[in-house]
């Protein structure tokens, strides 16, 4: 048996964790297993429609639970482990996924090979193709405990819906201490900022050191807003305080994925483009024709992003009527 | 206050890096060392927990004898104490290896704050600060954007899709980190010439078998072909304008 261990909110998916669905899926039908599924939280019901051709779903309904609580999920997916047995765990590679498969690894003192984009199941064995670098590298890697502890890769897998009718309920009962609610959350606080976010727009206009100053960055707000777009930093933009890091592209900050990324003054240092690499198109403002990032875009200009970046606005209000 | 912070020796890669002939690791000749960013947030945050509540602070990493580079880069920007333990085969050590060691060095009681980065640059496992935590028995916060003491209970901040979680836990307690927690500083001069005088505290523990084991790395196929200039300087506006038009996103 396969088991998902699945993240919601309050009874909507997020796509990473029908991206893990869709993995699981794909690992049973090569293995020839089939399919359970853990859902936690008081709506965990409403998803039953998208688990068809699974076999189980094993649900806790407690409201307590509809908020992420650390230890008391782990402890939750770690007593089914024991009692179900399956040959591989999976969750979406998530913050949230990471968090909790560590902590059900450690209680059962198992491996755990985290962000996997790739999964080869070979009689007990199971192979692996994890991100290194934020996915600059890949690694091919083996788990050696059983079952084996795996999460997804979030983008590596597309989702695919499944077939077939709707799974079997099962209520899993597992006696939860005051212990397991020691990290409690205090407050949640909705995001502050405005407008349209990295990770939803289609349009990204990133800038680097070649924007020189936090003023700068009006224009790339400008060039952004004219394309319905949002715009983004790297590392050495929001280390010198030109851009929140809250708008950080890179392995240490936001991942993004538009239709298109321009980069205004990047020189294309892994760090960021492993945040932008999923873009489908990236155009790129540079003035030094051989930094790195010539090798990893789509179209190119060279030139000084302050004096082209101006001249393309005016361009842009013309060809809009404005 | 006692603030343990972990951190791990990784190649400054800049723009790009090359793999050894058997793809076993990232070739680093000519390369320097570093540590992520998000570990030196964890190491800022420690100095300046230090200079508001008081006690002492220990950078700690499991790696080669080089690796006292990063620890004194550690101490040369103020924290007071280094511990190495000493693994000249660090990159075969697994996540569950490492944080055993870890654990083992780092005794329960020994301090009342651990830090980590969220996730190490190279092998990106996520999980040494929880399995560190779980085996000394203390809460553990992971994904960590900012972090109050306050006598003896810690609140930390996490950002998620739809804003912010803020988290509060009884110390002692584990944290993973995230940049933009704070800005770290560079160290002073000063501090350079001191922190070289400072002893290393060096031990040497067992590793225990890995559970998950590298085979081989790999470059992923770079998906996209030659690049097309459009221009130079500001005249390749209007081609820029075409090209924006023809992509469908204007």
């Amino acid at each position: 048996m396969i088991l998902a261990i699945l993240e919601h909110q309050n009874g909507v998916f997020p796509e990473t964790s029908l991206e893990a669905l869709t993995a699981a899926r794909e690992l049973a039908r090569a293995t020839n297993d089939s399919v359970e599924v853990v859902l936690i939280g008081s709506q965990s019901k409403i998803l039953l429609s998208h688990l068809k051709g699974c076999a189980k779903a094993l649900v806790v309904e407690d409201a307590k639970l509809d908020h992420y609580v650390p230890e008391a999920y782990a402890k939750i997916v770690a007593e089914t482990i024991q009692k179900r047995s399956p040959k591989i765990v999976l969750a979406a590679g998530t913050d949230l996924g990471n968090d909790w498969m560590s902590r059900v690894a450690v209680r059962l003192d198992l491996g755990l090979a985290t962000g996997c984009a790739e999964f080869r199941a070979d009689g007990a064995a199971l192979k692996v193709t994890r991100f290194n670098w934020g996915g600059s590298l890949l690694e091919e890697a083996e788990l050696l405990s059983s079952p084996k502890l795996v999460t997804v890769q979030p983008h590596a897998v597309i989702k695919k819906s499944g077939e077939g009718a709707d799974p079997a309920i099962e209520s899993l009962s597992v006696a939860l201490s005051e212990k397991d609610f020691r990290i409690q959350i205090k407050q949640v606080l909705a995001s502050e900022k405005k407008g349209i976010t990295l990770q939803d727009a289609k349009v990204v206009v990133g800038g680097g050191r070649g924007m020189g100053a936090a003023e700068n960055f009006k224009m790339l707000e400008e060039l952004a807003s004219l394309l319905n777009g949002a715009v983004g930093g790297s590392r050495v933009a929001t280390n010198n305080g030109w851009r929140p890091h809250s708008d950080q592209i890179g392995q240490t900050g936001q991942i993004i994925a538009p239709d298109l990324y321009i980069a205004c003054g990047i020189s294309g240092a892994i760090q960021h483009m492993v945040g932008c690499k999923a873009s489908k198109k990236i155009l790129i403002i540079n003035k030094d024709s051989e930094a790195p990032i010539f090798q990893r875009a789509d179209y190119g200009v060279i030139g000084d992003a302050l004096q082209i970046i101006p001249a393309l606005i005016t361009e842009l209000k013309k060809a809009k009527g404005m | 206050m006692k603030v343990l912070v972990c951190v791990k020796r990784v190649p400054d890669t800049g723009g790009g890096f090359k793999l050894t002939g058997d793809g076993q690791r990232v070739d680093t000749t000519n390369m320097d060392f570093t540590i992520s960013p998000h570990e030196e947030c964890a190491v800022e945050e420690a100095i300046r927990l230090i200079e508001k509540h008081g006690g002492s602070s220990t950078v700690l990493t499991l790696g080669p004898e080089p690796a006292q580079e990063q620890l004194r880069e550690a101490i040369a920007k103020g924290m007071n104490g280094a511990i190495l333990l000493e693994a000249p085969d660090y990159e075969a050590w697994d996540p569950a290896a490492t944080a055993q060691a870890i654990a083992e060095a780092a005794k329960p009681g020994a301090f009342e704050v651990l830090l980590f980065g969220n996730e190490c640059a190279d092998s990106c496992n996520y999980q040494v600060g929880l399995r560190v935590a779980h085996m000394l028995d203390i809460p553990c916060v992971t994904g960590v954007k900012s972090l109050e003491i306050q006598g003896t209970k810690a609140i930390a901040m996490r950002e998620v899709k739809s804003g912010r979680e803020v988290y509060e836990v009884t110390l002692p307690a584990a944290f993973t980190v995230k940049e933009g927690l704070n800005s770290p500083r560079h160290p002073s001069l000063r501090g350079i010439m001191g922190a070289k005088k400072v002893p290393i505290e060096k031990k040497k523990l067992g590793k225990r078998e890995p559970q998950l084991i590298r085979k081989l790395l790999r470059k992923p196929q770079e998906g996209r072909g030659q690049i097309e200039i459009l221009g130079n300087g500001a005249d390749a506006a209007p081609k820029i304008v075409a090209k924006l038009r023809e992509l469908g996103v204007l």
